[in-house]
C-alpha cells in the first residue's frame, strides 16, 4: 500500500509573531516542529505499513527549514519525502495550499491512501485536507478515529461526528484526514534517525511542477487577512479565595451570585 | 436582488439548532447589504411544517433538496448538489456552521467553484462600499484575531462556529417562499457508503452545541470523582468535558476533550475543576462566553481567563455546590 502525508511545519510555542503589513507569520527565530496533529496521521500510515507493506512519502510545503520535519518523519518510519519549496509560494492560503500539494502528488502518481491532520496549529483551518481531496476528485473521510477494515481496494473506517461515530466504506484511493483517538504517536527510533540523517530530501519548485503561476502564494490566494487584533489574555474575572469552613459556603454563594447575575441559572 | 444563503442541517425529519444560529447572522448581514436571505437545506425529506420554522427565524426562502439518499452527509454527494446550486443561482454569500459536516463540505466547495473560504468565523460584518463579507476569527490558539476578506473572488464563503450567536425569537407571522429542487441523478456519488453509525454512550456528548460544558483536568484524581461533576452538570443542563490529561487517564472519552488536540468549544458557561489552564486548553474555551475556574493553585493559569475563579479544593467546593443548587431547586416552589 502506497501512502502519502502531508505534514505541516509549525511553531513550537504558541508565541507567534505577526507580520502586521502581510498578515502573515513572521517563522524567523522561532522553533518548529512537525504539527502535533500530523503526528496521529504519521503514525496511523506507519501501522498500515507495517500491515500491508508498502511505502509511505510524505510531504511538507514550506521554507528550506521544513526539512528539518520531514527527517523527523523518516525517523519516525516514512520511507521518503519531498518538500515544496518556492518563494513563490509564500503566503499560500488553504485554497493555494492545497492546489499546490495537490498538483504534487499527481506528479508523484501511483497511491492507495493519503493521510492528513485534523488541522494544523498555526493556521488551525482544518481546509488543507478536505481541498485536496475537491483537487485530485477523491473520496474524503474526514475525522476519522478507527480504521475498521483495510484491503487492496476498500476501506471501512469510523469517524467521530456530532451523533456519534458514523461508519464509511469506501473505495481506494481515497484521503483520510485523522484525529488524535486514531493512534498514539511512536517516538523516532536510533535507526530511523540515522536514516534521516543520509536521507537526500528533493525540493519540488513551481516550475518543477507545473503549476499556474497565477494561483499560487499571496497572490493566487483568494482570501486576504486584511487586519490582525490580539485580543487581551486575561479577563479579569473575579477570584475569590477559600479560607477555612466558613470559606467554601461563602465561595459557593459568590459564585452563584455572579452565575444568577448573568443569568446563566 | 443578491442572495445569502445560510446552510440548514438536519437529522430524521428535524431541523438542527445550528440551522437557526446561522439565520440570526445572515438575517443582520441580508439587512446590511439589502440581499434576500436564503436557508439552503440539502438532506432527507422534510415537511413543509418543519421548514416553516426556518422563515419565523428569519430566512426569507428556502432552497431544498430532498431525497432518501442525502439523509446521511456524504461530503462528494451534498457538495455536488451545493455546487450545483451555486452555479444556478449564484449566491453572493454562503454561511455554514463549523460542525463535522459543514467544515468538511465548505472546504470541498471551495476548491469546486474556485473561491476562498475562511473557517471557524466568530464575527462577520459586511464592508461599506464593496458589499464584501468581512470575516473574523481566532488562529493559533486562540491569540490573535484574524479579519479575513475574498475581494476578487465568488461567492464569499464561511463557516461560524456552533453557539457563537444566538437563534432569533420565533417569529411566526413571517413567511416565505420554498423552492423545492430535484436531486439530479448524476450528483450522486456513489462511491462512499455509510455503513451507520455507533454511539458509545447513551447520551453521545455533543460538547461543540453545548450551552454549558462541566470539564474536570488531573485535579479530579480518578474517575469516581467525575460523579460529582455529573451531578453539577445535571443542574445546568450540560454536557461534561475534560482535559487531555483527563482523557489520557482514561477518566472520560475522548469526545468530550476540550483543547488543541480535542473540541473546540464556545458555551454559555464553561465550569472547570482541577484544569491548570495549559495553553493547550486554553485554546479551546477562549470564545467561551463565561468561563468559571475551581483549583487550589492561586496561581493557576485557569484564573487568567476566567470571570469568576474559587482559589480551594474542589472536593470541598464542588459537593458544597451540589447541596446549594440543590437546595434552589427544591426551594423554588415555596418561593412563589
Ligand atoms: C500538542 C499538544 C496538544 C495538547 N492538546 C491538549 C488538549 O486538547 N486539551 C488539553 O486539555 N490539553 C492538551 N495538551 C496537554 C496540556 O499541555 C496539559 O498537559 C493539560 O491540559 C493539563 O491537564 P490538566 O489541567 O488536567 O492537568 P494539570 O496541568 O496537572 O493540572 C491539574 C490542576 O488541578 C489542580 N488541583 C489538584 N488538586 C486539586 C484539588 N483538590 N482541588 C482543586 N484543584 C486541584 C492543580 O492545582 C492543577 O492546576 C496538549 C499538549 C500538547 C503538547
Ligand atoms: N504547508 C503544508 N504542507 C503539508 N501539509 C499541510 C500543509 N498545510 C496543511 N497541511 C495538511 O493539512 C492538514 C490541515 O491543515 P490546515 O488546513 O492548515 O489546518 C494538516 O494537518 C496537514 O496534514
Amino acid at each position: 500500500m502506497n501512502i502519502i502525508i502531508p505534514i505541516k511545519q509549525v511553531p513550537e510555542t504558541s508565541n507567534v509573531k505577526m507580520d502586521k503589513e502581510k498578515g502573515t507569520m513572521i517563522r524567523d527565530g522561532v522553533q518548529t516542529v512537525i504539527n502535533p496533529l500530523d503526528l496521529y496521521a504519521l503514525e496511523t500510515g506507519i501501522q498500515l505499513k507495517e500491515k500491508f507493506g508498502g511505502k509511505i512519502t510524505v510531504i511538507s510545503m514550506g521554507p528550506p527549514s521544513a526539512t528539518k520535519a520531514l527527517k523527523e518523519a523518516i525517523a519516525m518510519g516514512c520511507d521518503d519525502a519531498v518538500l515544496l519549496s518556492d518563494k513563490k509560494f509564500a503566503g499560500s492560503d488553504t485554497w493555494a495550499t492545497s492546489y499546490t500539494i495537490s498538483q504534487s502528488i499527481k506528479e508523484m502518481g501511483d497511491y492507495d491512501l493519503i493521510i492528513a491532520g485534523e488541522r494544523a496549529t498555526d493556521g488551525d483551518t482544518g481546509q488543507v485536507g478536505p481541498g485536496i481531496a475537491a483537487w485530485l476528485d477523491l473520496p474524503l473521510a474526514t475525522y476519522v478515529s478507527k480504521i475498521e477494515k483495510v484491503d487492496e481496494t476498500e476501506l471501512v473506517v469510523e469517524r467521530l461526528v456530532e451523533e456519534g461515530y458514523q461508519k464509511l466504506q469506501m473505495p481506494m484511493p481515497a484521503l483520510l484526514t485523522v484525529v488524535k483517538e486514531i493512534s498514539h504517536p511512536r517516538l523516532p527510533t536510533l535507526r530511523g534517525k540515522k536514516k534521516a540523517r543520509v536521507s537526500e530530501i528533493p525540493i519540488f519548485t513551481a516550475e518543477k511542477m507545473n503549476l499556474k503561476p497565477e494561483s499560487l502564494g499571496l497572490n493566487g490566494s483568494p482570501t486576504k487577512v486584511v487586519k490582525i487584533d490580539f485580543p487581551t489574555v486575561t479577563r479579569g474575572g473575579t477570584v475569590v479565595k477559600v479560607e477555612g469552613e466558613t470559606g467554601v459556603e461563602e465561595a459557593v454563594d459568590k459564585l452563584l451570585d455572579f452565575l444568577k447575575r448573568k443569568e446563566l441559572i | 436582488m443578491n442572495e445569502l444563503w445560510t446552510i440548514a442541517e438536519q437529522k430524521n425529519g428535524k431541523l438542527k439548532s445550528v440551522s437557526f444560529e446561522l439565520l440570526s447572522r445572515g438575517r443582520k448581514l441580508a439587512d446590511e447589504m439589502n440581499a434576500k436571505l436564503c436557508s439552503v437545506l440539502i438532506g432527507g425529506p422534510m415537511k413543509d411544517e418543519t421548514l416553516q420554522e426556518l422563515f419565523h427565524r428569519g430566512a426569507d426562502m428556502a432552497y431544498v433538496v430532498e431525497d432518501e439518499r442525502l439523509e446521511d452527509f456524504i461530503v462528494e454527494t451534498h457538495s455536488n448538489v451545493l455546487t450545483d446550486l451555486i452555479e444556478t443561482y449564484k449566491p453572493h454569500t454562503i454561511l455554514a456552521a463549523a460542525t463535522t459536516s459543514g467544515r468538511t463540505m465548505m472546504p470541498y466547495v471551495a476548491i469546486k467553484v474556485n473561491t476562498g473560504l475562511t473557517a471557524d468565523c466568530t464575527e462577520l460584518a459586511i464592508e461599506e462600499g464593496t458589499n464584501h463579507l468581512l470575516q473574523t476569527r481566532p488562529a493559533i490558539g486562540g491569540n490573535i484575531m484574524a479579519t479575513i476578506k475574498t475581494p476578487n473572488h465568488s461567492p464569499q464563503m464561511a463557516t461560524v462556529r456552533p453557539k457563537s450567536s444566538r437563534p432569533l425569537p420565533e417569529n411566526t407571522s413571517r413567511s416565505g417562499e420554498i423552492l423545492r429542487v430535484k436531486l439530479k441523478e448524476e450528483l450522486v456519488d456513489a462511491r462512499v457508503k455509510v455503513l451507520g453509525i455507533r454511539k458509545d454512550e447513551e447520551e453521545f456528548a455533543n460538547i461543540e452545541e453545548a450551552d454549558v460544558i462541566v470539564s474536570g483536568g488531573k485535579g479530579m484524581k480518578k474517575e469516581e470523582n467525575f460523579g460529582m461533576l455529573r451531578d453539577l452538570a445535571s443542574h445546568f443542563n450540560a454536557v461534561i468535558g475534560a482535559s487531555r490529561d483527563a482523557v489520557d487517564r482514561g477518566w472520560a472519552t475522548y469526545p468530550h476533550q476540550v483543547g488543541l488536540s480535542g473540541k473546540t468549544v464556545s458555551p454559555k458557561l464553561y465550569i472547570c475543576a482541577g484544569v491548570s489552564g495549559s495553553i493547550q486548553h486554553l485554546a479551546g474555551i477562549k470564545t467561551a462566553e463565561h468561563i468559571v475556574a475551581i483549583n487550589s493553585d492561586p496561581d493557576a493559569n485557569i484564573f487568567q481567563v476566567a470571570d469568576f475563579g474559587i482559589v480551594g479544593d474542589l472536593f470541598e467546593v464542588i459537593p458544597a455546590l451540589n447541596k446549594k443548587l440543590e437546595m434552589e431547586k427544591g426551594g423554588a416552589p415555596d418561593e412563589i
